[in-house]
């Protein structure tokens, strides 16, 4: 079952299991095939990298224009939100095949699950809505307008909210799905794109792409408690761009993609402060690491390619050619 | 005056009564929109030749689709924009209109007028006036106005984007043919102040003209115009569009051309792949049924900075919000847009398109400025051109 809980929820739960001094090694992942999946928007594909040797092991074909994937089902399934064919593809891991395809709104994006793994919740961008798709059938249950060019989708981890950012309203929407009504607008700053939640889920993280910042809401209050902007000597502020973001293990770092800075940044949850920073490749956007958190896979989206981030040592490792204009990343391991 | 009011009044006017009865509080943010009685740019039959840089249809079209697309945060703001465009047919029309706008509540006008119209508008009202049509070099210089901001770039900018991609691909020996319009003239020294200011060649000047008289072929045909002399590529300065549009291919060199045929500088592409360009072309195709122009990007971004300066501040304070140092916009051409404090001209990378698909952007890679590397394109702030400070 926590197989197919998305990463956040997964560490929010590893926390809250730790708390009560329970193990959680017997849930483990089912397959740990080792496969890193990088999405091509320009390829219909996805290049397959094997996370220990970081070479190329393949291409999947899949539908056009393929951007955000998540794991599912016991992470034995990769599902791949194709935004020109508007459909999601179901891959099988163990034979790097596509096993069906569902409708999947119009102009898919960045999209989440419910806790069940029923239900997807994703952004259409054209239509400027968030559309609920019931997953086995892929129909679509309801659409719920948002500000104009929704992007990032998380859900929360009671399931019971679902956050959505929208790139023209500068905002992010709560959004209550079972009622699918907007309960609650919040302005952030200008263009935000992903979120991660952090502090335990008592804040919400979402990048600027083009106010150089983070913006941290309080999920109790659901307003903007801090702003945490980037200010990096050697770069300028114009071309601090963050958009990918994601959370160590341990839930005490927030790694973030600087965009067309070309670096990624580590930033101290607790004190909000930044510490470290990358040199990876051109319009670095997506963030994704490891399971335990040693190593970070960044896509590059102007340079084709994905580098390979040493966590401890600060140090990128390689940079792995992939397809054209790569978008998301997922590590199966 | 009534003549050149027709532009939709009465349907404004009819809207606004609907809307007052469903919500009453606020008045709604008035934007007045005036642009050219009669003009030519919009006879249908040149519409359809869509050449490049020229309107492709009203003005309000970019407005429209700006506050269509800001809906969601303007109904969170119960703020509700209304846009009134009218015509002028000189400049004194056009400063009635700018006077009237001011008198009627409006918070802002957006243009596209001729330079001395523009002037007279801005003179006489006190209230931001947004040029979104007219490249002129004059109205961010010596002409320029402290309520006068421009989000379409300037001819410097778009010529100095093409000096820049041209000594990015080493074709720095430039052959320049000029139209024979006034407009071609002036323009024509701007293009040799960018070829100057780039280290560019000028390999030599020529002047063209539309002709099929045999006893006028050396002006006429482009083998002959573009023979006897060896260059890298022809800049062509024709406002008009007619000869620059079929220069490409017919020139004594296999050489590229540039300017206003076969390469040329845009503010906006409507197949443009990058920075989430294309939802806002699909906006813009399904509301209007026509691609979006560079003019039409210009005042769609127009229609934003008013409401986002509104969103942000009280409408009372726009002119200061528009100025603030920390008021940016977003584009869709995937750098923070601001207006330039010294002539409150928007900074913003322009697109090079072949009115195909977008070749490259400028500012080019390599071109550096010691504080924003968009400022490379048109007047920097130590030229002091522009003395009307904010």
């Amino acid at each position: 079952m926590i197989d197919t809980i998305p990463l956040h929820r997964k560490y929010a739960g590893c926390l809250l299991l730790i708390a009560f001094g329970l193990a959680l090694a017997a849930t483990a992942h089912a397959k740990d095939s080792g496969k890193v999946f990088v999405s091509s928007e320009k390829d219909a594909a996805l290049t397959v990298i094997d996370a220990k040797t970081m070479a190329v092991t393949g291409v999947i074909k899949t539908c056009k224009r393929p951007r955000h994937m998540k794991l599912i089902e016991g992470n034995t399934k990769l599902m791949v939100a194709c935004s020109d064919s508007s459909k999601a593809d179901i891959i099988d891991i163990a034979s790097g095949k596509s096993v069906a395809r569902i409708a999947f709104g119009d102009d898919p994006e960045v999209f989440d699950l419910s806790l069940d793994g029923k239900t997807a919740y994703l952004s259409a961008e054209d239509e400027g809505a968030l559309t609920v798709v019931d997953v086995a059938t892929g129909k679509s249950l309801k659409s719920i307008p948002v500000g104009k060019e929704p992007e990032g989708v998380l859900t929360s981890p009671d399931g019971k909210r679902v956050y959505v950012t929208s790139e023209v309203a500068n905002m992010i929407h709560v959004v209550d799905p079972a009622a699918g009504t907007v309960l609650k607008n919040i302005a952030v700053g200008k263009r935000p794109r992903r979120m991660v939640l952090a502090a335990d889920g008592a804040e919400l993280w979402v990048t600027n792409e083009l106010g150089s910042s983070i913006s941290i809401v309080s999920t109790k209050d659901l307003n903007v408690i801090d702003t945490i902007k980037f200010e990096i000597k050697g770069m300028r502020a114009d071309d601090i761009s963050p958009v990918g973001i994601a959370l160590a293990p341990d839930g005490k770092t927030a790694y973030v993609a600087l965009g067309r800075a070309n670096h990624v940044a580590w930033v101290d949850v607790a004190s909000r402060k930044l510490t470290n920073t990358v040199l990876v490749g051109k319009r670095a956007w997506y963030v994704a690491l490891t399971r335990d958190g040693s190593r970070m896979f960044v896509a590059n989206g102007l340079s084709d390619d994905v580098t390979v981030v040493d966590v401890a040592a600060v140090k990128a490792l390689k940079s792995i050619p992939v397809g054209r204009v790569p978008y998301g990343v997922v590590i199966d391991d | 005056m009534t003549d050149s009011l027709r532009s939709g009044r009465g349907i404004a006017c009819g809207l606004l009564l609907s809307l007052t009865a469903t919500l009453a509080q606020a008045a709604p943010l008035l934007i007045g929109v005036i642009t050219r009685a009669d003009d030519d740019r919009l006879e249908p039959k040149r519409v359809e030749l869509a050449y490049l840089g020229q309107p492709g249809g009203p003005l309000r079209s970019g407005i429209d689709v700006a506050i269509a697309e800001s809906q969601f945060e303007l109904d969170a703001a119960k703020l509700q924009v209304k846009v009134e465009a009218v015509e002028a047919a000189t400049a004194d029309e056009a400063k009635a209109q700018a006077a009237r706008f001011e008198k009627a509540g409006a918070a802002a006008l957006v243009t596209d007028l001729p330079t001395a119209w523009t002037q007279a508008a801005a003179a006489a009202t006190k209230l931001p006036l947004l040029n979104a049509g007219n490249a002129d070099n004059l109205l961010r210089e010596q002409g320029c106005r402290a309520n006068l901001f421009h989000t379409l770039p300037s001819e410097r900018m778009f010529s100095d984007a093409l000096a820049q991609t041209l000594i990015a691909r080493k074709w720095s020996r430039v052959l320049l043919l000029t139209g024979p319009e006034p407009e071609d003239v002036a323009r024509a020294a701007v293009v040799q102040a960018s070829i100057k200011r780039y280290g560019l060649k000028l390999v030599a000047q020529r002047p063209f003209k539309m002709s099929a008289d045999p006893r006028e072929r050396d002006m006429a045909n482009p083998l002959l115009l573009t023979g006897n002399t060896d260059y890298d590529a022809v800049w062509v300065v024709d406002t008009d569009g007619e000869f620059a549009r079929a220069l490409p291919y017919r020139t004594a060199l296999p050489r590229p051309v540039v300017g206003n045929g076969g390469l040329m500088a845009e503010a906006w592409a409507p197949r443009f792949e990058r920075f989430g360009a294309p939802q806002l072309a699909k906006r813009f195709q399904k509301a209007q049924q026509r691609p979006m122009t560079g003019i039409d990007w210009a005042a769609w971004q127009a229609g934003k900075a008013i409401i986002q300066a509104a969103l942000a501040a009280p409408p009372t304070k726009l002119m200061q919000t528009l100025n603030g140092a920390d008021f940016a916009l977003d584009g869709f051409k995937g750098s923070r847009l601001s207006f330039r404090p010294w002539d409150r001209q928007l900074r913003q990378p322009l697109l090079m398109s072949d009115g195909q698909g977008v070749i490259s952007l400028a500012p080019v890679e390599g071109i550096l400025h010691p504080k924003n590397v968009l400022d490379t394109l048109g007047a920097d702030a130590p030229e002091k051109l522009c003395k009307a400070t904010s």
